[in-house]
């Protein structure tokens, strides 16, 4: 049985006999410009079909809305205030000095953070820095994040797979096989990131206009879509296996106009990520921190590291992510219990009752 | 700034300028730059304590096919026990109509799992690898273990049944040899068939469900039990019901209090969706019948139609019992408060109490 929690080699670990450099992506989203090219280029790549109805969700310039089977890079657009951008910078600071005994809990740090004092970096109570002390702009700020699946060290999805369809690769990432999976669903409840999920017909009405009385008028299809693959099975990112194989970098990366999406051997890229933010520590942005950089984590450290400006859970990614397949054993346990006292209530009733 | 020659062509703006955001909620003061000169956030003020309310995390693609799989998985379970016990203790009718329940049941849950496969044709894919840390697999094994011995034992029965009509040919003394034994294996394989889609639930991220990984178990052998034993009491005659209303007075004590249990000791947040909206109307009602049938069984489960309607009774509160932990379950994943509050607030407990290396978020 495979390691279920706790720092590994996953390539390893699944006993490959000629393990890679595991592979992974560095996503610098302070240098992210929202251009979308990463969404593109991916759904170029990887032939993934529409999905959604080009309709505007209302949050910002993010139409995409959220990873899913047909998309597997999705740029968040997020539009913040003052207030926010101290909150945020005040709970990387509260980050920075865990550790030490007068800070709580980053939730409770933002209106206490001013106090704090000393620090050059605080705005002055009320009134706006004017230039100089930090890059952007007080009054407001747009965060662009390229998210993308984690590629887990120990990935929820592959853990609960029951056909094997989902696998780990010689760089240590996770892929699907598209023809051996049978589409029951498991991985998309498994992933602790809302990353996999099952193909629909790609489109949200055109086709079939599956429920959803009323809405008839809506959605017509623009323009000749072309047959949807994979229909009906589990799909997320392969981090461009097919690419890998061939020395090749994935598309994102490769299109990347800003390096935002920066992709190489994980253990570089996660010294690139601690370089960066200690770069952006000494200009004052205490905002700016690490994702998935810490192998002690819930998943056992993630395979795509991320730099955020704000809270996880800000992007839409959970702030304490852990893999379900972690406590297996004790679930296991329980329902050994349980099916034991099933058996026990079950004797009790036939030698009770015994004429 | 006008660039196009197409730009002759546009229609004015509308007062208020263009790009104002949906539904023109009023901006709070003090953001300043309504003249123009600075930007300004398109869409109103929110809560960023998640992106635009998106869920996190996603929930199972499963259908209702899958909650009626977790109820008919356990009536088969329970009832291939009971059928197990009376085959020992040689209740004959008991026996036969609990067999003939377990395979009913087994049949039932197998074909709405199978239809709620992406792509049900390839469903045998399931049985071409073992695999311990998917329930999803090991569940699959048990389910083709327990229909084998559950199938030979109910075709010896629809044999009897029908007077020795079934072609079986030179086959029928192997069938009469192998029933006992394979009615004891479904008797063996039914706990763990009831039991394992607990672990199934539990083994993901859905906040509900996982947060409820200590006592779901107890819950689903509890209702299998008073499932089975209710069904039992309907199609059985009282004489030879006695086991199975013992059974469903002890299922009706274990599936209260594990509830009980199950919601007290959960994050508070993740157990809310087990109270509210429709799961918590089924799980009340599924606790008020639970009651109900069984102070039927023990005030008048020897008279036959009390024990028919206190076994109907129980067979419909596990039905709700199922129907509400994963109507619950998949309305907690589609609510990113469900996941994120129980995740901020184990976080910050484990920081206050000095665990402070194992956070996905870090400062270097």
């Amino acid at each position: 049985m495979p390691q279920l929690a706790g720092p590994t080699d996953p390539a390893a670990d699944a006993r490959w006999p000629d393990v890679q450099a595991r592979k992974g992506f560095f996503t610098d989203t302070s240098i992210c410009i929202g251009c979308k090219a990463c969404e593109v280029a991916c759904k170029e790549w990887n032939g993934n079909p529409r999905d959604g109805n080009l309709e505007l969700l209302g949050s910002s310039y993010d139409n995409t809305g959220a990873l899913g089977a047909s998309t597997w890079r999705h740029v968040a657009f997020i539009e913040q205030g003052r207030e926010r951008i101290e909150e945020a910078r005040a709970s990387g600071r509260a980050l920075v000095d865990l550790g030490m005994p007068s800070v709580g809990a980053p939730g409770q740090a933002g209106p206490a953070a001013p106090a704090s004092g000393a620090a050059p970096a605080d705005p002055a109570e009320g009134a706006p820095v004017e230039g100089g002390q930090h890059p952007d702009t007080p009054e407001f700020r747009w965060l662009m994040a390229s998210d993308v699946c984690k590629h887990c060290t120990h990935a929820g999805c592959l853990d609960v797979c029951p056909t094997g369809a989902l696998f780990r690769t010689e760089f240590g990432t996770v892929v699907v096989q598209a023809d051996v999976c049978n589409g029951c669903g498991t991985c998309v409840a498994g992933c602790p990131f809302g990353v996999v999920e099952r193909r629909t017909d790609g489109t949200a009405g055109p086709r079939h206009d599956r429920g959803k009385p009323g809405r008839s008028g809506h959605g017509e299809r623009k323009g000749e879509q072309p047959e949807v693959p994979n229909l009906n099975v589990a799909q997320k990112c392969t981090l461009c296996y097919d690419r890998l194989l061939d020395d090749q970098v994935p598309a994102c990366a490769q299109t990347c106009p800003t390096t935002s999406i920066k992709f190489g051997d994980h253990a570089d890229m996660v010294d690139q990520a601690r370089e960066r933010v200690a770069e952006l520590h000494a200009q004052g942005r205490t905002e700016a921190r690490l994702y998935g950089a810490n192998d002690l984590d819930g998943v056992g450290g993630t395979g795509s590291v991320f730099l955020l400006l704000d809270e996880p859970e800000a992007y839409g990614l959970p702030p304490d992510p852990r893999v379900a397949t972690a406590d297996l054993p004790r679930m296991y346990q329980r329902a050994g219990l349980a099916a034991a006292g099933m058996v026990a209530a079950a004797a009790i009733a036939f030698l009770g009752s015994r004429r | 700034m006008t660039a196009s020659d197409y730009d002759s062509v546009r229609p004015p703006d509308p007062p208020g300028g263009r790009r104002r955001g949906r539904g023109g909620k009023p901006r709070r003061a003090g953001w300043g730059g309504g003249d123009g000169a600075r930007e300004m956030p398109m869409v109103p003020d929110a809560e960023f304590t998640s992106y635009y309310g998106r869920p996190v995390v996603k929930p199972a693609p499963w259908g209702p096919e899958i909650a009626a799989y977790l109820f008919l998985g356990g009536v088969a379970g329970g009832s291939a026990v009971l059928a197990a016990g009376a085959q020992l203790a040689g209740l004959d009718e008991l026996r036969r109509n609990a067999r003939l329940a377990a395979i009913g049941a087994v049949s039932l849950g197998a074909v709405a799992l199978v239809h709620d496969l992406g792509r049900p044709e390839r469903f045998l894919n399931m049985l071409r690898v073992f695999k311990p840390t998917s329930p999803m697999s090991v569940g699959s094994w048990i389910l083709s273990a327990f229909s084998a011995g559950a199938g030979v034992a109910a075709a010896a029965e629809a044999d009897r049944l029908t007077g020795e009509r079934l072609p079986l040919g030179p086959l029928r003394p192997l069938l009469r040899a192998v029933e006992g034994p394979a009615g004891l294996s479904a008797g063996a394989f039914g706990p763990l068939l009831a039991v394992y889609t607990a672990v199934l639930l539990s083994d993901t991220a859905t906040p509900t469900w996982n947060a409820a990984q200590g006592e779901l178990p107890f819950v689903f052998v509890s209702s299998a039990s008073l499932a089975s034993a209710g069904l039992a009491m309907v199609t059985t005659p009282v004489a030879q019901a006695g086991p199975a209303r013992t059974l469903a007075l002890l299922g009706v004590a274990g599936d209260l209090a594990a509830t009980q249990l199950m919601t007290r000791r959960m994050d508070p947040v993740a157990a809310e969706p087990l109270h509210e909206g429709r799961p918590g109307t089924m799980l009340r009602l599924s606790e008020a019948l639970a009651v109900a049938g069984g102070l039927g069984t023990l005030l008048g489960g020897r008279r036959r139609w009390v024990a028919a309607a206190s076994g109907a009774a129980l067979v419909a509160a596990s039905a709700l019992t199922r129907f509400g932990v994963f109507e619950a379950g998949i309305a907690s994943a589609k609510d990113p408060r469900y996941t994120i509050e129980p995740q901020k607030r184990r976080l910050a407990a484990r920081r206050a109490a000095g665990i402070k290396d194992d956070s996905v978020t870090t400062a270097r």
